[in-house]
This record gives C-alpha cells, structure tokens and sequence, in this order.
C-alpha cells in the first residue's frame, strides 16, 4: 500500500544573500522563517517524505541563488526534492536537475506555453514534472468555478482549474500540486471542495496545499479531500507541529504514513 | 571506487550524493572500457524502456554491462535500471539486457499511474534487506518487472491491491524498483551495504 505523503514547502526568497525562507498568508505580508538548506535538513531528520522549494522571487538574476540552495540540500537531505518558480524553459528545469532537483515544478510558464509540461516530462519523465495550480473561487457567469491564478496569484488567468488539471495530465503532467488561495497561510484547514473536484478528475497524484492547521485538518484532506500528500509551511515553521507529531496522528486515524 | 552509469539525461545528481555523503569514492562514466574495469556498478534508469535502450546501444554500453555482470563485478540496478535487466517491456519496443527472463508489465488495477510515493517492502531473501522487512521506501513507477526465476526475487510490495516485484538478487546482480538514494536512512543503508561487499 502507497502511504500519504507530508510535504513541507519552503517558499524561498533569493533577494537576500544566501536566499532564507519566508512565509506569507494569502500570498502576502511575508514571515521571515529560516535558512533554506538548514530548514529543509531538519524536516529531513523530522521525517518529511519530500521537501519543496518554492523561488518566490523568481527574478532572473537570482536563479543561480537556487541553484546554490538546491546544491547544499541535496548534499545532505536523502528524499525527493521539489523546486518550483520561475521555471520557463526545459534549460532552467535542466540546471535544477543537474543540481540535484528531483522534480520541478512549472505553474505560470505552464499555462502560457503548455507544451513545457510535454517537453519536461518527455525529457525527463512524467515524475519529475508537477504542475502547480494556484486556484481561487470566482463566480463566472452566474455560476461559481475554481480559476487558476498566476504571478503568486496576483493575476486571474479566466481558466477553469478542473479544465486545466486534467489538460495538464493529457500533456504529460505526473503530479498537480493544488493550492487553495483562499485559504492559503490561514492555518484554517485545506479547500476540501477543491481538492476532491480535482482528485477525482485525474488520474495522476494530488498534492493538497494551503490551509494547513490542525492535525484535523490533514485527515480531512485525506480522507474527504481525497489528497494523496498533504503540504504544509506555516504550521510546520512556526512550531505548531513537527511532521512526526502529524505523522503519528494520521497514524491513528488509520491512514497509512511512513513513520 | 564506485562508478554510477551515465547513459543519458537521468537525474543521477542525488545518487552521487548519497554515496558521497557515506564516504564512498564516486565516478560518473559512459565509457564501456570503464564499466568493464568498474570495482563496483551502479547503473541508474529514469525514462523510458525503448529510448533508454536505445541509449546504451548506441555508447555500446549494453555489452559492457552484460560483460561487467558476468566477470563478476557488483552490480546495483535501480527503477529502471531493474527493468533494463529483463527481456522485455510492455512500455516500448527493443530488447533489454536479458541478464533474467522475463518482462516488464504495467500496472493494471491502480487507477493513479505512475505509482509515485512511499511504500513498504516484503522481504524474501536478500543480503542487502536485512531488517528491512516491513519498511518504506520511495517509488515512482508504471511498470515491473516479472521474472521467469522466482528464486531471484528479493522483495515485493503491493499497489492497490496489485502485488509486483520491487526487488531482485542473484550473486553480484542487485537491483531495486525503488529509488534508494531518495528513500530516507533505510535507502541510505542498502546504499552503505552494497558499498561494502
């Protein structure tokens, strides 16, 4: 049996030396939180089966400051590696592999040219491209849809979410990374109706993000919002939980994780 | 000295590490006068069956694996580098290395495909599992392998409900369908295992 992944994702901002690791609610106000490689060792030892990097600068010039956290990491930190942001070209996806970058993930540049999802995951496999869906309710006309979001949400690309998961899988996608706007940084519990419409919809993994909280919240993800992996920031950063104490209640719950 | 087969585009980047990072001394080669020279191998697989054939045909690396595999040198396959051992796949055309009969097979009953995630081993037989029976390790997959020897078969695990063979071993062969180089402690001390044979 395949256990439910607990993901931690650190969304990096590379403007500082050395890059550190911050944390925003509802995309915005900022949290400093930690240094990248040291945060994601230590969730390494805590027992996170995979860390995401997420460049949230995503300014040209400091794409070689990625490169430099994903190096150091993968030195020292033995599950899968996901780096995501700013990714535009299979030669950007290309550089994080070489430096050790397990999977990228692609979320704007996917939207605006779809055929990178296919180039990555024809050059690479289908594992190493997740697809990133930043998804927010809207109403369209007269009735409610999830749209998918670019520009760490910022710009409302008019394209339905359910549409886009399943197109992003035909191209080739091996995983969608989902997350909620709405309720992203608020600790408040995942968009259980988002994540079931997009698990049921597709036949390729299921990464819940935004909203993570209460240990409550990543059984429900699971179990109603039909998740295979949870991915949390803030809960984990400012020492609400550790993964393990998630681990071990998920475990009661009779949902499989590795422990 | 180990040296880890680069044939292609294979993220082989975490694979060094995690050699490294257990003090072993590590060469990158695509050069068959290399592998037949190797003390130990380590031959990685991401991609595709036909294309990742096609590869080593063309470095003229199928050859000095099969020569390297029955001179005696050990030898660790992972993911795809497992199926590669075997006759065939249903993925793609071209003949595998044949080192096993037998083939590769998709997985039919899971609706989710590539299994990507971590899931436990049922341990046979195998010098490099020991107390490891029971445990997780990190996989992404279509496809595995079903060999014709069921006495090579070192572990299983199940996917939705559909039991395959995620390890083999016979003599100075190894090889994985998991990726122990992403697997956390556990992948970590095959890893440490196989470099102390």
């Amino acid at each position: 049996m395949l256990s439910k992944r607990i993901i931690v994702c650190l969304d990096c901002d590379l403007a500082v030396k050395g890059g550190r690791v911050v944390k925003g609610i509802k995309f915005r106000q900022t949290k400093y939180a930690g240094v990248p490689w040291e945060m994601a060792k230590q969730y390494y030892e805590q027992g996170a089966d995979e860390i995401v990097f997420l460049d949230i600068t995503a300014s040209a010039e400091k794409r070689e400051t990625m490169i430099e956290v994903v190096k150091k990491t993968s030195e020292q930190v033995f599950v899968p590696l996901t780096v995501g942001g700013g990714i535009k070209t299979i030669k950007d996806a290309e550089k994080l592999f070489k430096a050790g970058a397990d999977k990228v993930s692609i979320n704007s540049a996917a939207i605006n040219s779809p055929e990178l999802i296919t180039k990555i995951s024809k050059e690479f496999g289908s594992q190493a491209c997740v697809v990133a869906i930043d998804a927010k309710k809207n109403s369209f006309k007269g009735r409610t849809r999830f749209e998918c979001f670019v520009f760490g949400g910022r710009k409302n690309k008019r394209l339905n979410a359910l549409y886009w998961a399943k197109q992003a899988e035909k191209l080739g996608a091996g995983e969608i990374l989902l997350t909620s706007i709405d309720a992203d940084g608020t600790q408040k519990g995942f968009d259980l109706e988002l994540t079931s419409l997009i698990s049921d919809s597709v036949n390729i993994p299921v990464i819940a993000s935004g909203g993570a909280g209460t240990l409550e919240s990543f059984s429900e993800a699971i179990k109603k919002g039909k998740a295979d992996a949870v991915l949390g920031a803030s809960v984990f950063h400012f020492g609400k939980y550790s993964v393990k104490e998630v681990k071990d209640y998920l475990k009661k719950q009779n949902i499989m994780v590795r422990i | 000295m180990i040296s880890i087969v680069d044939y292609g585009k294979g993220n082989i980047q975490s694979l060094k590490n995690s050699l490294q990072f257990l003090g072993e001394k590590v060469s990158v080669t695509n050069n068959p006068k290399e592998i037949l020279k190797a003390e130990k191998i380590v031959f990685p697989g991401v991609g595709e069956f036909g294309t990742s054939i096609k590869l080593l045909q063309k470095k003229k690396l199928d050859k000095a694996l099969i020569q390297a595999i029955k001179q005696g040198t050990p030898f660790l396959g992972i993911c795809l580098g497992l199926q590669t051992l075997f006759e065939e796949s249903e993925e793609s055309k071209g003949k595998g290395l044949g080192v096993f009969k037998g083939k590769n097979k998709r997985f039919s009953k899971p609706k989710k495909i590539p299994q990507i995630g971590w899931n436990k081993i049922q341990v046979k037989k195998s010098r490099l599992l020991k107390r490891l029976n029971g445990e997780f390790f990190y996989f992404v997959n279509s496809y595995y392998a079903v060999p014709e020897e069921k006495e090579i078969i070192s572990c299983t695990s199940s996917y939705n409900g559909e039991e395959f063979v995620s390890g083999i071993e016979k003599e100075n062969v190894f090889a994985f369908q998991f990726h122990p180089e992403k697997s956390g402690e556990n992948g970590l001390k095959i890893l440490k295992r196989f470099s102390e044979l």
